[in-house]
Parts: C-alpha cells; structure tokens; sequence
C-alpha cells in the first residue's frame, strides 16, 4: 500500500514535469487561455471539501490533504486524473471531468493559495 | 433581487457593500460583503447534511449574516454508515455528531422543531409557541414517511418491522433482532420505488446484514424483495455478492413478482403483488417516502410530495424566498444522497448571498460520490457532476459514472478504505466533527 502511494506520487511528479514543459511550450505567460475567477474556482473547491475537508484540510484518513500544496503537483495531478494518466485512480477521474482544464489549473491556484493549517479566523468587526 | 426596492439597493450600491466576492478573505475564500449582509437573516431548518451545511458556509462566506439554525436534536445520528453499524462494523455512537462547532463558527442554533411558516410575513413558528422572523428561509427538512400508503405500514408497524431509515432507535431495534436472530433464519428487506432516500441504501444494507450473518449466521438467508426491475450500482452489487457471499442474497425484481404490496407486522410476512406470501425472522421495510412535513407547511411541495425548485438557486418554484435543499426536494439526475444535499448547501449559500446584494446567482456546479460498502474490503462507488444546461438541471456529459466491473481486489479495498475516510471528511465538512 505504501509502496503503491510513493510510485503514484514519483509519477505524479514526472506528469508535473512533462506537463510543466508543454505548458511552456504552448504558452509561455504560464496563463491560462479562458480565464476562470476565483469566485468559480472557490465554487469548484467546495465541492471537493466533501472528501478533502473544509478548505481541503485533512488530519490523516487516508484521502489526501490538498491545502497549500504546490500549484503544479496539484495541477497536474488534477489534469493526469482527466486523461486517464493517473495510476491506480478510483474516483477522481470521473469527477474532474464534470469540467474543464482552465476551471482545473484555476482550483489547483485555489489550493495551492491556502493555508496547509486553518488559522483564526481575523476577528475584524 | 425582487425584495429590494430601488432606493435600498440604490443606497447598498454607493455603500460599496454590493458585489459577489468583494472581498478576500486571507485564505482565498470570497467574503460577500459584510455590511451588506448586517441585521440580515438567514433561517435554516433542519441541522442535518443539508441545513448544517448551509448554516455553515453561510456564515463562513458573510460572517455578519444573522444565519439560525432550527433543529430539535441535540445530537444528530447519520443515515450514512447506519448500514456498517448493522453489519457490525460500526459503534453506534460514532455516527453521532452535534452542534458545537457550527455554534462555535457564530451560527445561533434553535433546539426545537419548526411547526409551521408564514411565507407572506416571513416568520416561523416554533413547537414552543415561539415564532421567528427571517429574510431568507432555507428548508433542509429530509423524508417523512407515506404511513399506511403501503398496506399494514404504519407508524407502530415500525416497532415490529423496522424501517430503519432515520436513524436513532429504528437502527437500533434492527441491530437488536439480528442479533436475536437464530442462524438458520431469514432477513427480509422490502425496498420501495423511486423516488427514494439513497438509491444505493437498501442494497448496501442487505450486503452488510449478509456480512453480518456470514461471519456469524452461516445458515442464514437475504432475502430482498424489490418494487422495481432495475437499482443504482447493479452490475456492482450482483458482482460484489456473488463474490463475497456466494447464494446468501437473492433479490427478487417486480417482474419476478418482487413488489410487496402488503405487510403483516405481527407476523412478520409479506404479500407480493401475485399473492406470494413471505416469511421473515427479521423484517426491514423502506416504506414510499415524501419530503419532510415542514416543506408542506411552508407550501413548498407539489402533488408528488417533493419540492420543485428553481435549478439554479433551489429557491421554491411556488414560494419566493424559501430556498429547499437536500432529500425533500426534486433534483434529478442527482440523487438523494447525504453527499449531493451537502454541495446543494453550498450553491444555495452563495445564491442567497447573491441575492441579498442584488445580483445575480452564480453559476452553480454540484457533485456526488455515493460509496456502497458491500465487505470489509470491498466499496464500490457511483459519482456524478451536475450542471443547468437550457434551464433543466442535467449530468456533465462526459462525467460521472461507476466503479468499474471486474475491477482488482485491491481497488475495491481501496474504495472501502476511501468510504470511511469519506464519511470522516463529509462530517467534518458539515458539522465539524467526525
Ligand atoms: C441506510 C442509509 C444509508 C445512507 N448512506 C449514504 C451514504 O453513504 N452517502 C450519502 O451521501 N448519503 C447516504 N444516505 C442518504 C442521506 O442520509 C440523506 O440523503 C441525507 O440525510 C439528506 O440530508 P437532508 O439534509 O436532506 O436531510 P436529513 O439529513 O435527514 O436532515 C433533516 C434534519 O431536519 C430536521 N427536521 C425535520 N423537520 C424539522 C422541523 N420541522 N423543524 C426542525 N428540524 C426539522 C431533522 O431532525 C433532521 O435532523 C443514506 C441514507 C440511508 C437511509
């Protein structure tokens, strides 16, 4: 099981890689072509807090914390579960295809601009 | 929008406090205006995947919103799991989850049970007497049940031949008879037409009665008696116990005179549609279900005994104002699932939000994993992405879909450990506890 989890996530890297120099290729601003808001993108990620907690933050349950990992693992991830490029997968797949590449790399910003740990909430009047 | 006359929006809008997502919040989490929001309220009734889900992300997305949470439990006991409990895989208690972290978060919880609504002065009234006022009313009231719709199930039926589908004492009472039961004897599971609480539910119950029995009850036998011809996670569920528990479980479809049509309490039998009589030694019956009576009270439900809403906000067609989430209400494709009643929240949260500051809903998405756990190492799932498409809600094409067939040993462990990491997620997500 271990081992499974380190091989998924040493090809996970490699897809981040791989992607990361086609991206370039493609387009060199690193921006995406259609522009997704945050606003939708927060919209997209609450949807995920049903697996990954509120925010994406998990203590350990065997489903991954996903807050404040870096952008291009999550991305990547996000896009290899799309094409079917993700090894040993169950349900990811075919939840992120309800939507697009932009809306993807926009929740994988999302995430990867929170907080790995909540802090308090600021208690501004 | 249509509540506010001209001068007040007017007079919002020099405010600056209109416009979704005004502000961030340091974690990237929209805060919709505040002061637009201030002395605002939000009434929410019912505390369970729907209404505390609400509740929540109402408060977390507008922390000055006044948002009331009604519900009479102290401790809410979920449906989902109650099958692993059955199976004896599960406490009991750790199904249970209350309501201190969303009081914690600011929402004011109201521990009674709403008796009626006045939609026109925008009040409820409460078991106490007591009313409330509100601005926007969200009803999160889960199923009743169609006593009596199915001949000899009534309400004190249950005692002898329990639903088990709220959970509480009716789980507890189920448990007690399997554990009563000799082995050598039969579970009888009577499961209704659609619509339904939890399409895979009675399918997953018989395959933790018959993990149950298997690892207790050899002798024993599943008997599921069907009023339809086909069930969520079919191929799935055939495959999963013919491969864990051989011929223990035999599911009978309405064309193979599968729909029971009478039940004998007392002498725990049932009648089929042909005359076949059935004998049980513990008798489950799912009766026909409709949304919880509240949703009738406020004027919300139509003919069926659901609630038709608007697709994109789940604000009642017949009444404005009253928003509707969760199992009461006529949402296909999505399910009624725990899950989909959760992300239903969320997108009613933020088009209330919207509403309250004069603009336009958002464009919504929701989505739904069920998890069916048929052994120990075994979980299948259905998922789903669902958007408005031409006003009608339908499936992401493309998206969605089952576990698949044939699958390897170790997927399906893996999607039975996902379950319960699921259920600890879905509860933290909801009531801030697992
Ligand atoms: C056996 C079984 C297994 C299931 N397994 C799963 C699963 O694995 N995954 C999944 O996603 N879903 C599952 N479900 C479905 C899930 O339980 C429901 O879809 C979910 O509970 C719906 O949420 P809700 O908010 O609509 O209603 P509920 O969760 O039933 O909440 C309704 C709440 O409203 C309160 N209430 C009602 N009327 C009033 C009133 N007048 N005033 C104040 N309060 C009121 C009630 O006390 C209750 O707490 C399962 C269901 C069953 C029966």
């Amino acid at each position: 099981m271990r081992l499974t989890t380190v091989a998924i996530a040493v090809a996970a890297l490699a897809g981040a890689l791989a992607l990361t120099l086609r991206h370039a290729g493609a387009d060199p601003s690193g921006e995406d072509i259609v522009p997704v808001s945050n606003d939708r993108a927060s919209a997209i990620a609450m949807t995920c807090a049903n697996c990954h907690g509120t925010d994406g933050r998990l203590e350990s349950t065997g489903i991954p914390s996903i807050a404040g990992k870096p952008e291009i693992v999550l991305r990547s991830q996000l896009l290899a579960f799309q094409r079917d490029e993700y090894p040993g997968a169950t349900v990811m797949p075919r939840l992120v295809k309800g939507y697009t590449e932009e809306e993807l790399a926009a929740v994988a910003r999302y995430f990867a601009a929170l907080k790995p740990t909540p802090e308090e909430p600021s208690q501004q009047p | 929008m249509k509540k506010f006359s001209l001068s007040r929006r007017e007079a919002l809008k020099r405010m600056g406090a209109v416009g979704v997502g005004a502000f961030l919040a340091a974690g990237g989490l929209p805060v919709y205006g505040n002061r637009s929001h201030g002395g605002q309220r939000v009434a929410v009734i019912g505390g369970g995947f729907g209404g505390a889900t609400a509740a929540k992300y109402l408060k977390r997305l507008s922390p000055g919103l006044d948002v009331v949470l009604v519900e009479p439990q102290k401790r809410y006991y979920t449906c989902p799991f109650t099958n692993l409990y059955l199976g004896g895989m599960r406490e009991f208690e750790t199904l249970g989850h209350d309501y201190r972290e969303l009081s914690r978060l600011g929402v004011r919880i109201v521990s009674q049970t709403a008796v009626d609504v006045d939609a026109e002065g925008r009040r409820l009234r409460l078991a106490d007497g007591d009313s409330l006022s509100w601005d926007r009313l969200i009803l999160s009231p889960g199923i009743d049940f169609r006593w009596g719709e199915l001949e000899g199930y009534g309400r004190e039926a249950a005692d002898k031949a329990p639903h088990a589908w709220k959970p509480g004492p009716q789980s507890r009472l189920l448990r007690r008879q399997l554990l009563e039961m000799p082995d050598g004897g039969t579970f009888v599971l009577v499961a209704p037409d659609n619509p339904f609480r939890c399409p895979p539910g009675p399918y997953e119950r018989v395959s933790m009665v018959a993990h149950y029995f298997k690892t207790h009850k050899p002798r024993s036998k599943v008997l599921l008696l069907d009023a339809k011809d086909n069930f969520s996670k079919q191929g799935l569920f055939l495959e999963g116990w013919k491969e864990n528990y051989g011929d223990m479980i035999e599911w009978v479809g309405r064309s193979n005179d599968g729909r029971v049509v009478r039940v004998n309490a007392d002498k725990l039998e049932v009648e089929t549609e042909f005359g076949e009589i059935h004998r049980a030694n513990v008798l489950n019956v799912v009766p026909p279900q409709k949304a919880g009576f509240i949703a009738d009270r406020a004027g919300v439900t139509d003919e069926s005994g659901w609630v038709p809403v608007q697709p994109r906000t789940f604000e009642s067609k017949q009444v404005p104002g009253i928003y509707v989430i969760g199992d009461a209400t006529q949402a296909a494709p999505m399910p009624k699932s725990g899950f989909v009643a959760n992300t239903q929240a969320k997108v009613t949260a933020r088009a209330i939000l919207a509403d309250l500051a004069g603009e336009e809903p958002p464009e919504p998405t929701w989505t739904n994993t069920c998890y069916s756990v048929i052994a120990p190492d075994w979980g299948i799932t259905v998922a789903g992405v669902y958007e408005v498409h031409d006003g009608e809600l339908r499936e992401v094409p493309g998206s969605g879909g089952v576990s698949p067939m044939g699958a390897a040993a170790d997927f399906r462990k893996r999607e039975a450990a996902y379950a319960e990491a699921w259920y600890a997620a879905i509860a933290q997500d909801t009531w801030g506890s697992r």
